[in-house]
């Protein structure tokens, strides 16, 4: 079903516009030697009833899982008009909007996207999405080195941030010669005068923990690094925005570039994309920005309108000297993003912020009440937090997973084992709390009577009970 | 009217979220307030109802033209009909609410569906290798120029820092490459619209050991396809350098040529193109990326592997340690995959091979009947290949009516404008590409359009030049959206 509209009358009424007798003929400068032979292993059509029954049964063989993982990627609750509004065809299966007068709607609808993720950061300019977070954060730290052409290139890391993350920026940086250096303790006693283009701060930490923002900004700053702020969105709406991170205010106020995953604003899992990257930063350093960006202007007669402007930033104009070579970008999300944040409005999403808050809180509470479970830090935390746990993380994982809740995730942390990562949102409720915790204790009873019987049977003479018992 | 503007004083009344319970912010147990966001430092977020959001983000959509509403003959995008099926089979919730690190457990039929999406695009493509992680044709393009590059590095060849990219090449070929720290040399095009042999004969004379590369398209940007392949491939492997092939054409050749047999080393896929995934506005893409023997071992990571008992597994570099790494924080665009995986089902083997000669046929018709109308081609003695280029010289000088002018007045017709100046290398150019799912009719409406517009031309040049007429806005001023920049609504 290849959605060919063609009767076999006008193909052949095409073919004798054309003037040859048949399709191959069209294909007769490809060298022969290079003609595809069929297809063997590619399967034959099926209908869309057959594919419906072939991928409902996949999809709910796999269910739908009672989730504590974050890492990167949250559940929050997703109002259904949000995409019932960005599946309308005028939205979705349009293209990028290069000839604007026939692309009113979208431009308008990431300018107004633009307005709100920009002033969720308290910075000026944000530009129309980034394939994701881990990305984003890669073209941030290149945007800072551009801005930054006599410091080093060589940006910092403080804090915890996501290993996969790492590993996105050390694919993606080394080519233009950028050093990256971690630094988990947030050790401020050190002098780093002139060494470093950019200072990253997260928040929250890969860990869950909320960050002494103001004071590191203050002192990347005083050090002549720009500050980039990896965060997550929805946490903005509760705690200080990136544009206000400092302690002083005759210093340069405010991280200088904000970038992140804007998956949580609007956009489901789907695991792991397609999600949404956001970049933001001070209006001085827009023309060093990558990817499109749309400005508002007038038209021939002054009525308002909108359009893609300083395109000369980018790929198809400058080419080799582009601030990037992204071109499609993450659009629909972006509009998901827009409608997501214009029905919670600034109440609703800091609501959204306070039940993740209390919801972990709760949560935490309730596990650390469990033998053997101990948290690592001291906090605070945001929405997600680590704690040890007294039996491997793969073996929790596997029986929660059988039991279709997803547990969280292992974490490599020096000096600990058994670290488990774990995640609750808004979308939770106490007995989901409690359906956890209860899978959690037993998971854990039954790996002790194992244990327990496993050192039994070495003892002859010990009744079932007994062992039991021990 | 901007979306702040139609916004209440106050919060309104909210029932999208059940509090779990009542939030007051002296309730924040352990929160200090220095971590705060204050009062003071406000959103522009609006307070709407649901029906007022709703509304306004309808009537914005209507001022789009889409697929679902117009006819897009735009080259090189490849804007093909979006099947529903695709969208809403994604969308099940076991695939929707998967988060990306499930337990493997509970992700055995969305890693099911990628596996076999991996199988049909190796022998769609006759490479050997694929990782479906790139999350954009970009990227795709980024992944593909730095397993070269490993290539080089690994055989201790470190001296070749040159890519060599045609001059109708996308503008993302060059941004890549030096993205990716290459120098980038152009090659030049003759006149028939294949690359220029001796000139990149000279090329690799000259820089023999600097070659690193060459980026090609096949069929080229030009909507031809490049006749001399095989020893354009031959040469650059001679001197030692690989060969990328940008996938942005590739709804032209499906089963009828294969870059694996052309000889190519690496490759992406447009899914947003070939497989009918939406371009929602501009993203998302979908980029994977191909390889033959040669590059295997440094395809980026995640890759789904099957083992033994048959479960489906996530490849990382444990498995792959010579990868070039990750690209995205977890597996690419997952849900645009399945929605590819949905369409190359519905298609099959026969049906993706329909879709390309359809998609031929249509560009051969509408060249053809442009020609009869009088329109110049830009190369009048090639076959199209799923679309061509015609060029507005001649209108240029006689009317002074640009491809610009055109397209703008196609608007008005409700057709999307075709792609504009691009190549760069043909003056005044407009690059048509009809795809496989517009009808006869819809074909023989464009040339109707286009034949109307040409008697504008020449009896009404000025009503062509201040096209469009009817839509939304008239032509825009970018450059006081540049100068001006208003790229945020703030409160006055």
């Amino acid at each position: 079903m290849p959605f060919v509209p063609h009767s076999k009358a006008d193909i052949n009424a095409m073919l004798s516009t054309i003037g040859v007798d048949q399709i191959e003929d069209l294909f007769d400068e490809i060298p022969l030697v290079i003609k595809a032979r069929p297809f063997e292993k590619i399967p034959e059509n099926i209908s869309e009833s057959e594919l419906t029954r072939l991928m409902t049964a996949r999809a709910n063989e796999d269910g739908v899982d009672l989730n504590f993982i974050g890492a990167g990627a949250y559940e929050h609750y997703i109002p259904w008009a949000v995409w019932d509004i960005v599946s309308r065809g005028e939205i979705m299966t349009s293209y990028t909007p290069y000839q604007a007068e026939a692309s009113q709607g979208n431009l308008q609808m990431i300018y107004e996207y633009q307005s709100m993720i920009s002033s969720l950061m308290g910075l000026d300019c944000s530009n129309a999405s980034l394939y994701d977070g881990a990305s984003g954060l890669a073209e941030a730290i290149l945007m800072a080195v551009r801005i930054q052409l006599d410091k080093p290139k060589k940006i910092l890391i403080l804090g915890d941030v996501s290993p996969n993350y790492l590993e996105v920026l050390h694919v993606l940086l080394p080519h233009q010669g950028i050093e990256i250096d971690l630094d988990l303790n947030l050790n401020l006693d050190k002098n780093i005068k002139n060494l470093y283009a950019a200072v990253v701060i997260v928040q929250p930490s890969f860990l869950g923990l909320i960050q002494p923002v103001d004071v590191l900004t203050d002192w990347a700053h005083a050090a002549g690094a720009l500050v980039i702020a990896l965060v997550n969105p929805i946490a903005m709406s509760l705690l200080k925005p990136p544009g206000e991170w400092s302690a002083a205010e005759n210093l340069d106020k405010g991280a200088d570039i904000a970038c992140g995953e804007a998956q949580p604003l609007g956009v489901p899992l789907a695991f792991g994309g397609p999600y949404l990257g956001f970049i933001c930063c001070k209006k001085k350093y827009v023309r060093q920005m990558p990817g499109r960006i749309v400005g508002r202007t007038i038209d021939l007669e002054g009525k308002e309108g909108f359009c893609l402007t300083l395109q000369a930033r980018e790929q198809h104009i400058r080419r080799a000297k582009a601030t990037s070579n992204i071109c499609t970008n993450q659009g629909l999300l972006v509009a998901a993003a827009m409608v997501y944040m214009s029905l919670l409005g600034e109440t609703g999403l800091k609501q959204v912020a306070k039940q993740c808050y209390l919801n972990a809180l709760a949560l935490r509470e309730k596990l650390i009440q469990i033998d053997g479970v101990k948290l690592i830090h001291t906090g605070p935390w945001f929405h997600e937090f680590a704690v040890s746990m007294p039996l491997p993380i793969d073996k929790i994982r596997e029986e929660l997973a059988r039991e279709g809740i997803q547990a969280g995730i292992e974490v490599n942390m020096p000096g600990f084992s058994n670290v488990l990562l774990i995640c609750s949102t808004e979308v939770h409720t106490s007995l989901d709390h409690d359906r956890y915790v209860n899978a959690l204790k037993y998971v854990l009873s039954q790996a002790k009577i194992e244990s327990c019987f496993n050192k039994n049977t070495e003892l002859d003479g010990v009744t079932g009970a007994e062992k039991i018992l021990c | 009217m901007l979306i702040f503007e139609q916004s209440n004083l106050n919060p309104i009344p909210d029932n999208h979220l059940a509090p779990f319970q009542e939030v007051k912010p002296e309730k924040l147990i352990g929160l200090d307030s220095k971590y705060l966001r204050t009062e003071n430092s406000r959103t522009v977020l609006p307070n709407l109802s649901e029906l007022s959001v709703i509304r306004h983000c309808v009537k914005n959509s209507q001022k789009n033209f889409s697929i679902d509403t117009h006819m897009y003959p735009l080259g090189s995008c490849t804007m093909k009909y979006n099947p529903r099926a695709a969208h809403r089979l994604a969308s099940l919730p076991g695939f929707l609410n998967k988060h990306p690190l499930a337990h493997s457990l509970n992700t055995q039929g969305f890693l099911s569906c990628l596996y076999e999406l991996q199988e049909i695009l190796l022998e769609l493509t006759g490479m050997t290798g694929v990782s479906l992680s790139p999350m954009a044709g970009a990227q795709g393009e980024l992944a593909g120029v730095l397993m070269i590059k490993a290539y080089h590095r690994a055989r201790g060849d470190l001296k070749r820092d040159i890519f060599l990219i045609p001059d109708a090449a996308h503008g993302t070929n060059p941004a890549t490459a030096s993205m990716a720290g290459f120098k980038v040399i152009e090659v030049k095009t003759q006149t028939e619209g294949d690359v220029d042999l001796s000139e990149l004969k000279k090329l690799l004379e000259i820089y023999s050991d600097q070659i690193a590369g060459m980026m090609l398209t096949n069929p080229s940007t030009l909507g031809v396809f490049e006749r001399n392949i095989l020893e354009i491939t031959d040469c650059i492997h001679k001197a030692g350098g690989l060969l990328y092939y940008d996938g942005a054409n590739l709804n032209a050749i499906m089963g009828k040529s294969r870059p694996g047999d052309m000889g190519f080393d690496v490759m992406h896929m447009n899914l947003h193109k070939t497989f009918a995934t939406p371009h929602g506005s501009g993203g998302p893409g979908s980029g994977p990326v191909l390889v033959n023997n040669k590059l295997k071992a440094y395809l980026p990571i995640p890759i789904v592997g099957k083992n033994n008992f048959g479960k489906y597994f996530l490849k990382t570099k444990e498995e792959l340690p010579e990868s070039i790494g990750r690209l995205s924080a977890f597996h690419g665009n997952a849900g645009i995959l399945l929605r590819a995986f949905a369409y190359a089902r519905l298609l099959g083997r026969s049906g993706l091979k329909q879709a390309s000669e359809v998609a031929v046929l249509n560009a051969n018709y509408l060249m053809k009947k442009l020609e009869k109308l009088g329109f110049t081609l830009a190369f009048p003695e090639r076959r199209a290949t799923h679309e061509f280029i015609i060029t507005l010289q001649k209108e240029l000088k006689a009317y002074k009516i640009s491809a610009l002018d055109l397209a703008k007045r196609l608007l008005d017709y409700g057709i999307h404008a075709p792609t504009m100046y691009f190549p760069l290398l043909v003056p005044e150019c407009l690059l048509v590409e009809p795809t496989e799912t517009e009808s006869l009719k819809a074909l023989d409406y464009f040339i109707e359009v286009m034949s109307k517009i040409l008697e504008e031309i020449k009896t009404n040049p000025e009503w062509v030049k201040q096209a469009p007429h009817t839509l939304p806005v008239r032509r825009l001023d970018d450059v006081k959206a540049a100068r001006e920049l208003d790229i945020a609504w703030r409160e006055k």
